[in-house]
């Protein structure tokens, strides 16, 4: 393994040191995303000023406030719009999307949805807390069945969103699902996701222990990332038991997150795919002599 | 030695939690936000995992490796506006 940054060094190197610490309550994942998203930059070697940060509302699109580099702040919603602009304007950009559960599936769903069928190259950080953290903890559509939220006092009777397999099924280039207390795994797929041409969902499952935890018994930090452990699987482990398994294991990996990698494919983004649509159209128009 | 920015730190105690090796615990410090920040036991086994570095939500944990040979130093430094306090 290469060795490491010192957190001081990140800290110096991309850190707008007067924004700090952050607005994260205690016991945010959100700010531990940060941490992983600098640690893959510097270990790839990324020069910061080739890197465009673009976020909605809410606690996690916040973040690109506390990274020095070049970020834009959009309508709630509305970040992967704005990042396909941006790409589509400056296709030598390093496109990284902050998002919430909220903003991105939420309001921002069909935009979501259409960003990564398109597989427009860029990289979306999305943190899935469940809930609505910054307005106080209205339902998500990512909240399991049962949670309890503002907007769902007697518990949660909507089906949830299962934003990685959602991408995965709309032929997105990159994704993958890791809960954010295991550093090396979301370390890898983000440096993984900055490489991929096209769109890369890594999708951090960040705990919101103020909004969603206290309303759901897991108000304690540890209960709150037990209750992550007790409910995720390895996606290869899901699959074993899916073979092998008993009916009664079955039925209870059924429940859990599957984490790892959903999709890891190498395939032209959008805006590759344009310039080589561009050159075709030029070299036939130069083959008739055109527009000479 | 791990280093901690004394203010930055929000007592969420993920640190002292997941530490492998059960090496740190809350200090006697008090810092401006009302919160006690973690320092290394007296008696500790840390092995510069890093763990508690990386998943520290408010980069405030350093932890800095002893060199070879180097004694190993249990002392936690907190940093409080710049200036260094060894606890
Ligand atoms: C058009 C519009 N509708 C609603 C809001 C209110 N609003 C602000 S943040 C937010 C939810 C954010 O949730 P999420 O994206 O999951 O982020 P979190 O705060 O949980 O990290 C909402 C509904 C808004 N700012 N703009
Ligand atoms: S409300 Fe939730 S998501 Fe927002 S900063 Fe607090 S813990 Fe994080
Ligand atoms: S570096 Fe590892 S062993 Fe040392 S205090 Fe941190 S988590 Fe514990």
């Amino acid at each position: 393994m290469t060795e490491m940054a010192d957190a001081n060094v990140l800290r110096e190197k991309y850190l707008r040191d007067g924004m700090l610490p952050t607005i994260f309550c205690n016991g945010c994942g959100h700010g531990v995303a940060v941490d992983y998203t600098l640690r893959a930059i510097e270990e790839l070697e990324i020069d910061i000023d080739t890197i465009a940060l673009a976020s909605g509302i809410g606690c996690s699109s916040r973040i690109p406030g506390y990274i020095n580099a070049d970020g834009l702040h959009t309508t709630h919603g509305r970040a992967l719009s704005l990042a396909t602009g941006i790409k589509a304007a400056n296709p030598e950009l390093n496109v990284i999307v902050f998002t919430g559960d909220g903003d991105c599936t939420g309001i921002g769903g069909n935009h979501f949805i259409h960003a990564a069928r398109r597989n427009i190259d860029m990289t979306v950080i999305l943190l899935n807390n469940f809930i609505y953290g910054m307005t106080g903890g209205q339902l998500a559509p990512t909240a399991p069945l049962g949670s309890i939220a503002t907007t769902a006092p007697y518990g949660n009777i909507e089906q949830a969103f299962n934003i990685s397999e959602l991408a995965t099924a709309l032929g997105a280039a990159y994704v993958a699902r890791w809960p954010i207390f295991y550093p090396y795994q979301p370390i890898k797929s983000i440096k993984d996701g900055l490489q991929n041409k096209g769109f890369a969902l890594i999708e951090l499952m960040s705990p919101c222990p103020t909004a969603y935890g206290r309303r759901n018994k897991l108000g304690k930090i540890d209960a709150l990332w037990t209750w992550y452990e007790d409910n995720t699987i390895l996606i290869e482990e899901y699959e074993k038991i899916m073979n092998y398994g008993t009916d009664d294991e079955k039925e209870k990996v059924k429940q859990m997150f599957q984490i790892g990698v959903f999709q890891n494919e190498v395939k032209a983004g959008f805006f590759e795919e344009y310039e080589k649509m561009v050159e075709r159209l030029i070299e036939r128009d130069d083959a008739k002599g055109g527009g000479k | 030695m791990i280093e901690i920015i004394k203010d930055w730190c929000k007592g969420c105690e993920i640190c002292v939690i997941r530490c492998p090796v059960d090496a740190l615990e809350i200090s006697a410090e008090l810092n401006k936000r009302g919160v006690y920040p973690p320092k290394l036991k007296e008696e500790n086994e840390c092995n510069f995992c890093r763990l508690c570095e990386l998943l520290c939500p408010d980069f405030a944990i350093t932890v800095i490796p002893e060199e070879e040979g180097e004694p190993k130093e249990t002392k936690s430094r907190l940093i409080i506006g710049g200036i260094v306090n060894e606890v």
